[in-house]
């Protein structure tokens, strides 16, 4: 039951990462392909969360901490790069 | 009482720093729990020179219930924009909104502006150098004037209340 | 039973997820884009969490550490749509419905 669970999240997920990608390559501007990145690593973290749960170890949960505060710095640091054209000031 | 307010500028937030360092560990035992009691006291006060003005939580019952109203809001909602999103060829009716603020204070601001992005069919922009106004972008913007009206009694009243300002 | 409950939570998260990503590529501007992933998707990673702790509390120990990624995320992702739209205002990026002007003092 669990298991099955599991897997079908994990492929739904997995289209929502391909989709993440379809924008991330048809853009058309630069802000579409940013979020899309912002969109990518939340699902990254969804998919790494429910492997942490089918593998049953919460190992994976610090890979997780660490995406979401990377990938949250990594679209800040492009959004005041755009905002401003450079990132530190 | 004195010499507690000087060891503990901020409670709340050496609160929060020992709850997250637990967390972060997984563990209730002594020695984090003890490890976590210096960090919560040393950090407020290595950092205070960091800190602006900072504003009190006047009535924290209420803090609570508008947290919990929030939350709710935030899963009724985001059904609403899934069906939006889902449905085939609905027509958006997309629209910038110019929201009126009645408050000055930046972490009452802040407060209000997360509250507005995290409610589905509404994100906050920007706001106006003054202070005085919240450019809000609707997903599907039937009545201005009603979105508005919404907001303000909504969450920016219970925000006003909460910090007293 | 427990399993039942987590099948729920997991499949409501990623359901939540897709949704968002669905909206990412349905959603015919960049403002209105911006509605689906920031929210759905962050909603859908809180049901997945959930799941997740229900999960590992079940197997002996309580396991609360997930609600620091959830905190996080509900935190963080107001702060990157604000930014992201704010440089796409900047930018003068392409909208269905007219954009407002650059100064705000005067709506």
């Amino acid at each position: 039951m669990l298991a099955t669970a599991i897997l079908i999240a994990m492929a739904m997920i997995v289209l929502a990462l391909v989709l993440n990608i379809w924008r991330v390559v048809i853009g058309p501007d630069v802000t579409d392909r940013i979020l899309a990145l912002d969109t990518l690593y939340i699902n990254s973290i969804a998919l790494l969360l429910l492997l942490g749960i089918h593998m049953s170890s919460s190992a994976y949960f610090e890979a997780a901490l660490l995406i979401a505060m990377i990938g949250f710095i990594g679209t800040i640091a492009l959004c005041k790069y755009l905002l401003r054209g450079d990132i530190i000031e | 009482m004195k010499i507690v307010k000087r060891l503990l500028p901020h409670p709340i937030f050496s609160l929060v720093l020992l709850v997250v360092w637990l967390l972060l560990n997984n563990t209730l035992s002594a020695g984090h729990i003890l490890l976590g009691s210096v960090i919560a006291l040393v950090l407020p006060w290595a950092t205070a020179g960091f800190w602006a003005d900072q504003l009190h939580l006047h009535k924290p019952g209420l803090a609570l219930s508008f947290l919990l109203l929030v939350l709710w809001d935030i899963t009724v909602a985001n059904i609403q924009v899934a069906k939006l999103i889902l449905s085939p060829h609905r027509k958006l009716r997309p629209a910038f909104v110019h929201y009126p603020l009645d408050m000055d204070n930046d972490f009452a601001i802040t407060v209000l502006a997360a509250t507005i992005s995290l409610t589905p069919g509404t994100v906050s922009i920007d706001v106006s150098s003054d202070h005085r106004t919240l450019l809000v972008h609707g997903l599907d913007v039937d009545d201005e004037a009603a979105l508005i009206a919404e907001i303000k009694s909504r969450y920016e009243a219970p925000i006003k209340e909460i910090f007293g300002c | 039973m427990l399993d039942i409950i987590i099948s729920i939570f997991l499949i409501l998260g990623a359901g939540f997820a897709l949704i968002g990503s669905i909206g990412l590529i349905r959603l015919p501007d960049f403002y209105t884009r911006l509605h689906g992933p920031t929210k759905a998707t962050t909603l859908g990673l809180g049901a997945l969490l959930i799941a997740s702790m229900i999960y590992f509390s079940s197997r002996g120990e309580v396991s609360l550490h997930e609600l620091l990624v959830t905190l996080f995320l509900f935190m963080t992702a107001p702060v990157s749509a604000h930014l992201l739209s704010k440089a796409a205002l900047h930018l003068r990026v392409r909208s269905e419905v007219d954009l407002p002007g650059d100064d705000l003092n005067k709506p």
